[in-house]
């Protein structure tokens, strides 16, 4: 059984996990705000510095791990959930992060996220959304919205973006969750569920790229704003939002819809009540996919399911195995099969 | 069931001493020929005769039956002297089909005994495989020993009253056809006998049929007269021993279960399925109780990906793929010459470019491993000469990995893979010490601060406390292994990782060379190539030429000699199977006017052309 490399000795603080390289990014960079709430949480999760590794790709968020004083891999472009499933596999008792930004998981990488997720390696992967490709510059990302102006697409970006949630889902992520650069507190909690969730997890976070695409989330998550156009997810309470949480969302079969208590005859019970721990995934999808203008775009948990990890069976494999033939004689391998003596 | 001895044997029936024969069993795919031929060759390695064998299968999984790309083949050499090649010509063909008969026929020897399945050479098989007329009746084969059987009919005869559905019946005829070939080579029939045993022994209907039907394919042939003469092929003088066969794909296998044993941390296997390496992923899938992690990724990246993150965790990180899966990973090797981690990369190599010939063997990937990524990325690289070097090679790889921290590759090919040889099992005791050390010392800790004599940075895994530490595919500063864009700092690491894999050369044996030690010609190989040039330069030097030959298993870096070695002959000649990759190397580096001998037709050399092409040069 993994332990997660649990320690319980000394307490560390924040400052344990920060480390002696100077930090990179533009100054106002969302991914400040990311760093910081992990540097924060990390000291709450009992864990001993050494058990930890943060592995990520490339891209302005893959930079990650050389600030935080873990282990640390700073891998290819999209290869990350490959190395870290090496990791993890080899050594179920590290906490393995996976850093990675729209770009490094959802384009050049897609095939790793995906499978990572399909797997359910227990691999906690922060991914940092900023719908732009910042470290090469400006180009639009798989998670542009269609008609973006940006360097690559001077007439606007004509491909259609993915929506990275739906895509986890489909991969069966068993913890599926979102967050943003400028909710601090809520970031933190989500860090911190990710963190102890156990099984393949990935925490989507809306992160500013205040040099090539600033202002791609102040639509709905400005302090003005934000009340009525987003909605924070609770599990086992009904889906409320607006300032006095007089609006709500309910299923009109497999559509949402937005409908305002006591008009109409609405009252809470009609208001759809969400279950992160639904066994079936189909309804967190629908919530996964509502954007705005149309709706309010919800933040918090979506999914957390438990099932064996990928390299829990894999070391019950081996236990098995081990049981059956008993532990590998290489002798006997060597000496397997037909054998004859020449004398 | 007693084995066959000369007094069994019908009087009117001689017996002939033979030194080699070389047969080819060929059948649809669906006919079992490589059973049909592994049998042939346990069985004779059992009885003492030196072996080697090639299996040569089509590349679709199943092509119609009865047509040309659906002929799969066996051949294999079988001899009372030390052999190490498959035989250039087979002397004996067995042709289940016409178009076996049809793919196969040009290359038998002439004069050759050829055993053809009559029942087969229907109108329809024979316009399947392209015939107007039959060919055996139409003349076209008087050049050889021609033996008609109606092996199909045959075989449904002997099993009349089996309780066997009629489609399995008629799949045991394979074992009529070895039993005619174990009565015409005077072979016991009591291995095979029982490998029907305990393979088919949830399947006893299976099992009796088959028994049967080898009986019978014997007694027809003891009885019937149909060969007037049969051989015997006597005992080889092989070096005494316990002996199994193996292939280079088992052989690989295990020698990587044995070297993850002997450095003293788990084995960890990154692999896509991919011609002709999947065997190695299916054998060390096998082989759980030795703590060996096999990982089938979603491609190949994640393959080698997920072998450089094990390795990293203190596993002995290995990934295995042929040429095209070696272009996908290429990144990553770059990256784990990076970070300097311990890693081998198989590459079982095959017929090229792109796709190219599956199943087929060739050697052109030198150059890919060689430099086949981006900037300045060296590697060591390592290749076995036999199916059973396969073994002591893939030791080799790991431990010039782990004692370097860099990644090796392990070149292998198709031939190789799926070739067999009776192979010495080794003594444990024989074994290279290779127990690998990690850092835990806290003190003085830098992540690229380096060991004097093999420049290996530490191996300090997560999990280690006060280690932490980050390391990443952007250049490293010297020692401390932080990010660093310095033009003087990059000059120096670059030339440093180049040095490192160079100093494996104070590691590894010496190049040996057989026959003289100076003369006119060197004949110089690596890989695959050894059985057929070995045979070669030995005929040549029977008849009292002056030439040697040498057989690379260290590509990079080479031996320390071997500058030296070059220099003590009139003129290098380098067969290999590409266009001449190892010539080009050579060449650059030791400034010698190297001839190169390149053949790429998807199978190994035969001696004969060896011979002609080196008598050039005597
Ligand atoms: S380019 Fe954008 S994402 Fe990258 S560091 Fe600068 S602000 Fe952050």
């Amino acid at each position: 059984m993994s332990t997660n490399g649990t320690n319980g000795a000394v307490k560390l603080t924040r400052k344990d996990f920060q480390t002696d390289q100077e930090v990179r990014w533009c100054p106002g960079c969302g991914d400040y705000s990311i760093l910081a709430q992990v540097q924060k949480v990390m000291p709450e999760l009992g864990l001993s510095k050494e058990n930890i590794v943060f592995i990520s790709g490339i891209g302005c968020s893959s930079r990650f791990p050389y600030y935080m004083n873990t282990y640390g891999f700073h891998t290819i472009h999209g290869r990350a959930p490959a190395i870290a499933t090496g990791v993890k596999t080899a050594n179920p008792d590290l906490q393995v992060w996976v850093v990675t930004g729209d770009g490094d998981a959802l384009s050049i990488g897609g095939n790793h996220f995906i499978h990572a997720l399909r797997r359910n390696v227990d691999l906690k992967i922060v991914l940092f959304n900023n719908r732009i490709y910042g470290l090469t510059k400006g180009q639009y990302s798989p998670t542009s919205e269609q008609g973006k102006i940006n360097k690559s697409a001077p007439m606007g970006t004509i491909d259609y973006p993915i929506n990275p949630l739906s895509l986890a889902f489909a991969a069966e992520a068993t913890f599926v969750g979102r967050s943003m650069d400028v909710d601090p507190k809520h970031l933190a909690t989500m860090v911190e569920r990710l963190a102890h969730h156990k099984g393949s997890g990935i925490l989507e976070v809306y992160q500013n790229c205040n040099i090539f695409n600033d202002g791609a989330f102040k639509g709905f998550n400005e302090r003005d704003v934000k009340d009525d156009r987003m909605l924070y997810l609770e599990h086992g309470k009904p889906l409320l939002f607006g300032k006095n949480k007089t609006q709500g969302i309910r299923l009109r079969g497999a559509s949402p819809e937005i409908v305002t208590i006591g008009e109409n005859g609405v009252t809470v019970d009609d208001v759809f009540v969400h279950d992160e721990n639904a066994a079936e995934p189909s309804l967190s999808y629908i919530l996964g996919r509502m954007q705005y203008p149309e709706f309010p775009v919800p933040m918090g948990v979506f999914r957390s399911v438990t099932r064996p990890t990928y390299e829990e069976m894999l070391a019950g494999q081996i236990a098995s195995a081990v049981a059956k033939k008993g532990p590998g004689d290489l002798a006997k391998l060597l000496h397997s099969g037909e054998t004859w003596e020449i004398s | 069931m007693s084995a066959t001895t000369l007094e069994d044997l019908s009087t009117s029936t001689q017996l002939e001493e033979l030194e080699s024969v070389t047969i080819r069993f060929a059948g649809d795919s669906g006919d079992g020929m490589q059973v049909t031929g592994g049998q042939f060759t346990s069985t004779s390695a059992i009885i003492g005769n030196d072996i080697s064998t090639l299996p040569d299968f089509p590349a679709e999984i199943r092509a119609p039956a009865g047509s040309l790309p659906g002929v799969s083949g066996y051949q294999l050499n079988f001899s009372s002297r030390d052999i190490r090649t498959p035989g250039d010509e087979p002397q004996v063909l067995v042709a289940m089909n016409p178009a076996a008969l049809k793919v196969n026929i040009k290359d038998l020897e002439p004069g050759g005994i050829l055993v053809v399945n009559t029942d087969e050479f229907t109108d329809n098989n024979l316009k399947k495989a392209g015939y107007a007329a039959n060919p055996l009746e139409d003349g076209s084969l008087s050049g050889f020993r021609v033996f008609k059987v109606a092996i199909t009919s045959l075989t449904l005869k002997a099993l009349e009253g089996a309780s066997l559905p009629f489609k399995l019946q008629e799949r045991c005829k394979n074992f009529y056809a070895l039993g005619l070939m174990y009565w015409l080579y005077d072979r016991p029939m009591e291995p095979t006998l029982k490998w029907i045993e305990d393979k088919f022994s949830n399947k006893p209907e299976v099992a009796e049929a088959n028994r049967l039907v080898l009986k019978a394919g014997f007694n027809y042939a003891d009885t019937t007269e149909i060969f007037t003469t049969h051989y015997r092929v006597g005992k080889a003088k092989i070096k005494p021993g316990k002996y199994r066969n193996i292939t280079g794909n088992e052989a690989t296998a295990i020698g990587f279960i044995a070297a993850a044993q002997l450095t003293g941390r788990p084995l960890f296997y990154g692999s896509y399925p991919i011609t002709p390496a999947s065997d190695v992923l299916h054998e060390l899938s096998k082989h759980k109780n030795f703590g060996v992690k096999t990982f089938q990724a979603e491609d190949e990246i994640a393959a080698i990906g997920a072998a450089i993150g094990a390795s990293f965790a203190g596993h002995i990180g290995l990934t295995g793929t042929s040429g095209p899966g070696v272009a996908l990973k290429s990144e990553a090797i770059g990256l784990a010459v990076m970070t300097e981690l311990p890693l081998v990369i198989l590459d079982v190599q095959r017929g090229g470019p792109s796709t190219g010939l599956p199943t087929k063997t060739e050697q052109a990937d030198l150059l890919q491993a060689m430099f086949g990524r981006n900037s300045e990325c060296p590697v060591g690289i390592v290749a076995p000469a036999t199916p059973g070097e396969c073994f002591q090679m893939a030791i080799e790889a790991v431990r010039l990995a782990t004692k370097y921290m860099a990644p090796v590759f392990f070149l292998s090919d198709g031939y190789l893979a799926n070739g067999s040889e009776p192979w010495e099992i080794p003594a444990l005791e024989s074994l290279p010490e290779m127990k690998v050390t990690f850092r835990t010392e806290t003190e003085g800790f830098l992540p690229y601060l380096r060991d004097e004599k093999t420049l290996a940075r530490p191996w300090a895994i997560p999990g280690t406390p006060g280690l932490e530490h980050r390391i990443g595919g952007i250049e490293k500063q010297h020692l401390t292994g932080n990010v660093n864009y310095e033009p003087e700092n990059h000059h120096f690491m670059v030339k440093l990782r180049a040095e490192k894999i160079q100093r494996m050369a104070q590691d590894i044996p010496e190049l040996e060379v057989f026959g003289p030690a100076e003369g006119k010609v060197l004949v110089l190989g690596w890989g695959s190539t050894y059985g057929s040039i070995t045979t070669a330069v030995e005929q040549l030097q029977e008849q009292g030429h002056s030439v040697a030959s040498a057989h690379l298993r260290y590509l990079n870096p080479f031996p320390k000699n071997l500058g030296e070695v070059l220099k003590r002959y009139e003129k290098v000649i380098i067969p290999e199977l590409n266009l001449g990759q190892l010539c080009m190397l050579i060449r650059a580096q030791f400034l010698v006017d190297a001839v190169s001998f390149g053949q790429v037709k998807g199978k190994p050399f035969k001696v004969s052309e060896l011979v002609k092409k080196i008598k050039e040069y005597l």
